[in-house]
């Protein structure tokens, strides 16, 4: 193909975070009128490739060119005026106005200078509705309309303001699986119109299906560009992981003792309405490590949520240690003997404006030592906290130190520390190493096999393949809220890998 | 949860959401810098406001002068119990203009504190002082020690119980509590006047026409300890609010109810983790939030006021719950910053109104409105102090060059 149908092309691209390097010398090019698909790992750098793009961040090397001439964008609205429009995986819209206002937001017709137009926006909303086959109603309120219809409207902002460039971030995340076939067929509709379209994704079915050439990213490097035909779930699959050497943890084989936590045919649903976990029943033994495999969002975290009292059960139950807590709180949860190290420790797992000695107390501030009949003793959090922070090697402050002044791997070993030293019999750790460099996580991985031999059960719930591969004694994987396999013993990354994205169902029956 | 990809940039994420939260970051970030900065800031504004409209940088020196004297804290420089000396009697009656300041910036403090906004002050006062002067009226002849403690205590718990109408309707029905507060001080206030307006079950036996209230029996009258009843005394009230700075304080920093409500204010998804139950937060500190503002309301029955007039004599005491807002903004939600912040626009309050009401420096007219303007300013630039951050801040990165480096330190929560 010659080169001048070439829409966008992408250099070199460099960019670093502290600590991390996102994107290495990442080249990226895009045909009009094709749809090119951008595969890879959660972390692998595909949402900074096009942050970059969209001019939500600068580059610090590389080149990109729009139609043949070199463009460099300092923000999102420069990049819009050049013809390029993006949906986000989390929609900006205002729910409280139209489909019609919220297309032409920032781009209104106005009548007499000043006022909007809504008559002449509603039209042209409807037109292009009309167009694409969108089936959206453009007098409707936002909020009232579906989340695929929310997304119908972020593409339709992009088309409004004449992108011919659309990127798509992880569209289908959001979806139920027949709008995101009908989102599909949209975007055929676009490409035949002459678009071109960057599909996001770690689906790799999805990809197969809609995609004409694959990008694939790994660890902020480019690995391949591949053209649909040809392309099996196995060999992207292969390139997405990777072949490198495992981070293999020394561990003595388990010596799995009672059932400390049961879970039977739960469903839960989020907080959206959807079932998201679809009758899951497993068990997890003192002194094992089982681990849950799975790609993002296919109903992890509500699982856990359910565990531990922060979600509501649709149906089925949970026992811990012999106590059944099916729709009990948090607080029973914790009481009778569950340690949760939260995905996100920043959201959740920490208070970050308070002192590392009251973060340490963040489950037990009403207990003794801590607490008396309602009245707190500083002094006492203190010297606890400073107990653990030795203990764990917290760095980088006292107890007295802002939890939110700590570096990621600090704010994680303050939480593992907390959680530990309640003396859990069941240990839900989930993403535990996300986002820590390669000390911190070997200090993880030890610390929760040294925590499975003190007989604690373990349930670690991980996107990194690799963790899950290197720890679990017996692994799960999950896909779209159901348990889909079950190994003990080596299994291969690639059978996994299969499973995770829903290719593996004939072989488990 | 579907995580965007990489997440390189983690402090910046958790830190936006409410409104309440950013204030409360905000009031976290500068120390004790920005609020003077923010009160100099102000005083500056309305010097040149004044220079400029009287033509004449004397003129606003003079009036600032005054200002400063009306407050009656140049007191300080001539100490003296006599109230017959001018600057002693201003000090009082600026600090009884205090009082209930104290008690409605600590109720707004403690409501931010959980991360809640309420901005029913005015309405939690007006419950306080309803109950206290229907059973300081209706009980005459009690024991004056109980009679006092039984009207405080119920008019406070009645604040309280009226506060908690929006800390139920946001734990149930996700009710925003700007909104329902600012509708139950609608409703107070239209059930004071009609308590109180001719006809009501609360107004005044002996002049049937007037809408005012009876006035509370002598029994129950808080005593004064400064001057005397004739002339405006200054009552012990003061040290039931300075108390209540106590109380706060303790409640916060001591006891494991603080503990919930700081861990909700700052962070709700983690408080919920942690097994604190966040709704009963929500309903139990918007309760002690009224309680404080209520209890303002029962100081000003039982204190300086002891009859409540609808119309006009209304209006300085129902401006209470907002001031109260401006004062704990600009303490930053913390005890101490509270009494000082109090402090301050009690003696703007009354230093403004009565220093240039009864001075020729300018004319009154226009002093009155000047009163306002100061007033204004301050609550504009207590408003403007992320502004003020910003500029702070930015100076500060000019100098030491990139952010990241520099160390968090740790700051005792007061």
């Amino acid at each position: 193909m010659a080169d001048d149908d070439l829409v966008l092309e992408m250099r070199g691209i460099r960019k670093e975070f502290p600590g991390v390097v996102a994107n290495d010398e990442v080249s990226f090019e895009v045909r009009r009128g094709e749809v090119h698909a951008l595969l890879g790992e959660n972390g692998a750098g595909k949402s900074t490739l096009m942050n970059i793009l969209y001019g939500l961040y600068r580059p610090d090397g590389g080149e990109i060119r729009l139609n043949g001439k070199p463009v460099s964008f300092s923000s999102a609205r420069e990049a819009i005026h050049a013809g390029i429009g993006m949906v986000h995986q989390h929609f900006m819209l205002i729910p409280v106005m139209t489909v019609a206002e919220n297309v032409v937001l920032g781009t209104e017709p106005v009548r007499e200078g000043v006022l909007l137009d809504e008559r002449v926006a509603a039209r042209r909303v409807a037109d292009m509705a009309k167009t694409f086959n969108f089936a959206v109603d453009p007098d409707a309120l936002v909020g009232d309309i579906s989340v695929g219809q929310q997304q119908r409207v972020e593409i339709m902002k992009a088309l409004y303001r004449n992108a011919d460039v659309l990127i798509l971030d992880e569209p289908t995340a959001v979806l139920t699986p027949q709008e995101a076939s009908d989102l599909f067929e949209i975007l055929r509709t676009l490409q035949r119109e002459g678009m071109s379209i960057i599909f996001i994704s770690h689906k790799l079915n999805e990809v197969l299906e809609i995609a004409d050439r694959i990008t694939v990213l790994r660890r902020g490097k480019t690995i391949e560009t591949v053209p649909r035909q040809g392309a099996t779930e196995a060999s992207l699959a292969r390139a997405m992981v990777g072949r490198d050497v495992l981070l293999r943890v020394e561990k003595q084989p388990a010596g799995a003792g009672d059932v400390l936590l049961t879970v039977r045919d739960l469903h839960v649903r989020d907080d959206r309405g959807i079932e998201k976990v679809r009758g899951v029943s497993f068990e997890v033994r003192a002194g094992e490590i089982v681990g849950i495999a799975g790609v993002d969002g296919n109903g992890q975290s509500e699982l856990i949520d359910a565990i531990t009292g922060l979600q509501k059960i649709e149906s089925g139950t949970v026992t811990i240690a012999g106590r059944e807590l099916s729709h009990a709180s948090a607080r029973a949860a914790l009481d009778a003997g569950i340690g949760h190290i939260p995905e996100d420790r920043q959201r959740r797992g920490l208070v970050l404006e308070f002192s590392i000695a009251e973060n340490i107390a963040l489950h037990d501030y009403a207990k003794p030592p801590t607490a008396r009949s309602g009245w707190l003793f500083p002094g006492r959090m203190v010297q606890r906290a400073r107990t653990l922070i030795k203990e764990f090697d917290v760095r980088g402050g006292g107890p007295l130190t802002r939890a939110g002044g700590l570096s990621g791997g600090n704010q994680q070993k303050l939480v593992a520390a907390r959680e530990i030293d309640r003396d859990p019999k069941v240990l839900i750790a989930a993403q535990p190493t996300r986002g820590l460099d390669v000390g911190a996580i070997e200090y993880l991985h030890r610390r929760l096999v040294a925590e499975r031999d003190e007989g604690r059960a373990i349930l670690l719930v991980s996107l990194e393949l690799e963790e899950i591969l290197s720890l679990s004694d017996r692994i799960l994987v999950v896909f779209e809220g159901k348990v889909v396999g079950e190994h003990t013993g080596r299994v291969s990354e690639e059978t996994i890998g299969l499973e995770m994205l829903g290719g593996g169902e004939k072989a488990v029956a | 949860m579907t995580d965007p990809g990489p997440s390189p940039a983690p402090e910046q994420a958790a830190e936006t959401g409410t409104l309440a939260a950013r204030i409360a970051l905000k009031q976290r970030a500068g120390g004790i810098v920005v609020p003077i900065v923010t009160v100099v800031f102000a005083f500056l504004m309305s010097f040149i406001i004044v220079a400029a409209t009287q033509h004449s940088v004397h003129t606003a020196l003079v009036v600032f002068k005054e200002i400063f004297e009306g407050s009656g804290l140049n007191w300080l420089a001539h100490p003296t119990t006599n109230l017959f000396n001018i600057s002693a009697y201003n000090l009082s009656q600026t600090l009884l203009q205090t009082t209930p300041l104290i008690l409605t910036g600590l109720a707004v403090a403690f409501a931010f504190r959980c991360g809640m906004f309420n901005i029913g002050g005015n309405g939690q006062y007006l419950v306080g002082l309803i109950v206290a002067n229907w059973l300081g009226v209706d009980l005459a002849g009690l024991n004056p020690f109980l009679h006092i403690l039984l009207c405080i205590s119920a008019g406070t718990a009645a604040a309280a119980a009226y506060a908690g109408i929006a800390g139920v309707l946001k734990a149930t029905v996700g009710a925003h509590e700007v909104i329902s507060t600012i509708m139950l001080n609608w409703i107070a206030y239209w059930t004071a006047s009609w308590l109180f307006g001719a006809g009501g079950a609360l107004q005044n036996s002996q002049s049937p026409t007037n809408p005012v209230s009876n006035q509370v029996s002598p029994g129950a009258r808080l005593p004064d300890f400064w001057g005397n009843q004739g002339f405006q005394g200054l009552h012990v009230g003061l040290f039931i609010a300075l108390a209540a700075v106590v109380v706060f304080w303790i409640l916060l920093n001591r006891t494991t109810l603080g503990y919930e409500v700081r861990a909700v204010g700052f962070n709700p998804d983690a408080a919920a983790y942690g097994g604190i139950n966040v709704k009963k937060n929500f309903i139990r500190a918007m309760a002690i939030s009224g309680a404080f503002a209520g209890l303002a309301g029962t100081l000003d029955m039982l204190g300086g006021a002891q009859n409540y007039q609808v119309g006009q004599l209304d209006i300085p005491f129902i401006q209470v719950g907002f001031i109260g807002i401006a004062v704990a903004l600009l303490g930053r939600n913390t005890a101490v910053g509270t009494l000082l912040g109090a402090l301050l626009f009690g003696g703007l309050l009354y230093g403004s109104f009565h220093g240039l009401g009864s001075s020729s420096v300018i004319d009154p007219t226009l002093a009155s409105n000047l009163t306002y303007i100061i007033q204004g300013l301050v609550v504009l630039f207590v408003g403007a102090d992320v502004f003020i951050l910003y500029v702070w801040n930015s100076r500060k990165k000019v100098r030491r060059g990139p952010p990241g480096a520099a160390p968090d330190r740790a700051e005792a929560a007061t």
